[in-house]
């Protein structure tokens, strides 16, 4: 899907990332609609939060964003020609059986980046996340926090246009979920469009540029951060703001 | 004391016997080659009917589960038939040699490694897919990280074939036809020698043949041990 023709994209990180938009899509399994039918367009400097209650399809568009499923209905469009380079992290890392840096290692070589070039740009990247010491460590004997740090790296090393990232903090206590938020900054801050799912208001807050608010698998609103903090338009999106139980 | 077949077959063992030497050496190279053969063949195959979706796939993967189960003498036979005089691979010349052994070895062991490879790979590639998709990768380009990181547990796969193919008498007997000195392998000698009413040999070789037994569990043991160690 995604085709990493040059490593050695840093030029391309100078353009704005490339829009993202939802065109009537709907997703159905077994006659039911699972999300859908919601049109929208991510164009704006993000990174992009999406929210809503458990079940209310986040992780569902998060897929049909990065290609992992087809919608049923719809179509999904990208500003650029064809696809960009995206890369996505998942809430539970899926990590080889292998050393940290192997890991990033066989990203780069299914990406087909020169061999001679991976030592350098997986040892990098292990160093800009903290994870220098742990390179020839096993990567799924890694604590929590470690191995979400590692998709992290394996998800920069690819210089993403676009990063999906699903609840990547859900499972992880207070000071790991500092580093990937750091890490999540950096990759903004690269000139990467960050597309996330969480739950957390503390979080949403923190890091979000805009807000896409799901509930019922419909997409409720889709507004900057500082508005749908201080008035959410939809009834839905009140009630989750302030805090009430959403269905 | 000396009329003790027990006592006979470790003194053969510990004078390091000619003909025994021979005989383990010859069951070494055939079941050795076989397996390196099968691996070859039935890693791919088994991870190949773990990736891909194709109308037959689900006959495909309970003929190789009944495969896991073929009588050797079965296997023997077949082989038999190929390479016998009139047989389709008749003047290959191979029926009664070391070869033809190795062949019908190997129609016994492919099955369980590619079955069994395909039993891992597929439990791997769940938890794997989505990351796998992810980072854009083709099916062809999944079966090399998938067999490399099912590493440790189709090492235990490899032991598990090389077991089979060691300890197995028929197919090698009726291809090989356990000529002294050209086939004679260890299960056939052990056969042919009891029959004989030669004791001493056919214990020595036993005492031989269930140490390789031993070692093989005692390597599958280790190696599921470091797998635990290595990856989590």
């Amino acid at each position: 899907m995604t085709s990493l023709n040059a490593p050695y994209f840093y030029k391309s990180i100078l353009l704005p990332p490339p829009a993202l938009s939802f065109q009537g899509v709907a997703f159905h399994h077994e006659e039911k609609t699972l999300l859908g039918p919601c049109s929208f367009t991510l164009d704006g400097p993000g990174p992009t939060l999406v929210m809503g209650p458990n079940g209310a399809g986040k992780s569902l568009l998060l897929r049909l964003a990065h290609g992992l499923l087809s919608p049923t209905q719809g179509r999904i469009i990208w500003s650029d020609e064809g696809t960009p380079r995206q890369a996505m992290v998942f809430q539970q890392p899926v990590l080889l059986r292998r050393s940290a840096v192997a890991n990033l290692r066989h990203a780069l070589a299914v990406n087909s980046v020169p061999r001679r070039a991976r030592a350098k740009l997986a040892l990098d990247a292990l160093e800009r996340f903290g994870l220098a010491a742990s390179a020839h460590k096993p990567a799924r004997v890694l604590s929590g926090g470690q191995q979400q740090r590692l998709a992290l790296a394996r998800a920069w090393v690819l210089s993403p246009q676009v990063l999906f990232l699903d609840e990547p903090t859900s499972a992880l206590d207070p000071a790991a979920i500092k580093a990937v938020e750091a890490a999540v900054l950096d990759f903004h801050q690269r000139g990467t469009r960050i597309v996330m799912t969480t739950h957390d208001l503390h979080q949403a807050r923190r890091l979000a540029g805009d807000v896409l608010f799901l509930s019922g698998g419909k997409v409720r609103e889709h507004t900057a951060a500082d508005a749908f903090f201080s008035k959410p338009v939809s009834r839905e999106a009140q009630a989750f703001v302030s805090g009430e139980l959403v269905e | 004391m000396e009329n003790n077949a027990f006592y006979v077959a470790l003194s053969l063992l510990l004078s390091l016997d000619a003909s025994l030497i021979q005989i383990v050496a010859l069951s070494l190279q055939v079941s050795l080659l076989a397996v390196l053969i099968a691996a070859v063949l039935g890693f791919p195959l088994g991870a190949a009917v773990a990736l891909w979706r194709f109308p037959g796939r689900g006959a495909v993967v309970v003929m190789l589960n009944a495969l896991m189960g073929l009588p050797p003498v079965v296997a023997g036979l077949m082989v038999y038939l190929l390479l016998s005089r009139a047989g389709p691979l008749g003047e290959w010349g191979l029926l009664f040699t070391p070869g033809a052994m190795v062949i019908a070895q190997v129609v016994l062991v492919l099955p369980i490694l590619a079955a069994l490879s395909r039993q891992k790979v597929e439990e791997m590639l769940g938890e794997y897919r989505e990351q796998f998709v992810s980072l854009g990768m083709s099916r062809a380009r999944m079966m090399p990280t998938l067999l490399w990181d099912a590493r440790f547990a189709l090492l235990t796969v490899l032991l598990a074939g090389f077991g089979r193919a060691s300890a197995e008498v028929g197919a090698v007997m009726m291809v090989g036809g356990n000529i002294d000195g050209v086939t004679r392998v260890m299960t056939t000698a052990i056969v042919l020698e009891t029959g004989k009413g030669n004791l001493p040999l056919a214990l020595g070789l036993g005492i031989v043949l269930l140490t390789l037994v031993m070692l093989i569990n005692a390597g599958a043991y280790l190696v599921g041990e470091l797998s635990r160690r290595r990856t989590g």
